[in-house]
């Protein structure tokens, strides 16, 4: 029994398509935002299987590493740093469900009439990528970015520096009660502003006096 | 059974109505709305992938780099103003972030 090669593509398609729905729903609706946090890591998974079927290797790497790598172990350090009251953010869950799934439909419908109208049969690349771009799909995203989109790609450095900044200086936290230095005020100083002179008489010109009486 | 162009649009018009649907049902839970703003943001990259691999043009995935880059960083600065908004208010619940009177 052999099966084409399109079989096996729309089966690993529909797999794949699957799965990411169904945690796509989980992540709306679980109760607990840590299951969330980790339904939305197979949603990434499922997201990256389908990007390497169309031939997107290198974003579908790049997917798991940034997503599952870093921005979900941050979404689950902060759902787990916080004391959340789950009950009392669900209140009013089941008052909109009616309405969200009313909306979800429709949108899913209209999107569908217009997007299988016009793209049902686009079922093989309309102009194939050349043999050298298909062969190595990090070397022309390489070469596309670091040539065409350059300054767009330096751009995108700055907005991750400015995120860095916003982070830190957002949850950076002075201390009232730490010690420190200040500095300024350390090499102003002056001698007058330490150190006072106090004239008294000499302890010991006392002393020998009132030995001098005992005698 | 040939997987088209449409079958990969409409998996993401699911996506996005599935994530529209999340912000309708956790309009209280911060956490969870940022959640569902990252799954929009992978359907829109769905459909970049999609039509970057059926129209055989490289630039969509360009484009999905940056989308990548931008929503990491959104991601980084939401969480830290989720952080800091927990220390200051002891809640994440959006209807008691009236602060600002709007």
């Amino acid at each position: 029994m052999t099966f084409d090669p399109s079989t096996i593509f729309a089966l690993f398609f529909y797999a794949f398509a699957g799965l990411l729905v169904l945690s796509a729903v989980r992540v709306i609706t679980a109760r607990n935002p840590v299951h969330a946090a980790l339904f939305l890591v197979l949603a990434f998974f499922c997201a990256s299987g389908l990007w390497m079927l169309l031939k997107a290797e290198f974003l579908s790497l790049a997917l798991i590493l940034v997503y599952v790598g870093a921005v979900m172990v941050l979404f689950l350090f902060v759902v787990m740093m916080l004391d959340l009251d789950i009950e009392h953010l669900r209140r009013d869950f089941k008052k909109f469900l009616p309405l969200a799934f009313l909306m979800g439909v429709v949108i899913v419908f209209e999107l569908s009439i217009v997007l299988i109208r016009s793209f049902i049969g686009t079922n093989t690349p309309v102009q194939a990528l050349p043999p050298e771009v298909s062969a190595n799909n990090t070397l022309a995203l390489g070469k596309l970015i670091f040539v065409d989109y350059v300054y767009a790609f330096e751009v995108a450095g700055v907005i991750l520096l400015v995120a860095i900044i916003a982070a830190v200086a957002l949850t950076l936290r002075n201390r009232k009660d730490s010690k420190s230095q200040n500095i300024a005020q350390q090499v102003s100083v002056n001698a007058a502003d330490r150190m006072r002179i106090v004239k008294m008489d000499s302890d010991m010109a006392a002393k020998q006096d009132a030995r001098g009486e005992r005698k | 059974m040939n997987i088209t162009l449409a079958h990969y649009l409409v998996l993401s018009a699911i996506l996005f109505a599935t994530s529209v649907i999340g912000i309708f049902l956790n309009r209280k839970n911060v956490i969870v709305l940022l959640m569902a703003i990252e799954l929009m943001l992978l359907s829109v990259n769905m459909n970049f992938i999609a039509f970057s691999h059926y129209l055989g043009d490289m630039a969509g995935q360009v484009f999905v780099f940056f989308i990548l880059t931008v929503a990491a960083a959104e991601a980084a600065i939401g969480l830290a103003i989720l952080v800091v908004l927990f220390r200051k208010v002891d809640t994440i619940n959006a209807d008691d972030l009236d602060h600002l009177k709007g």
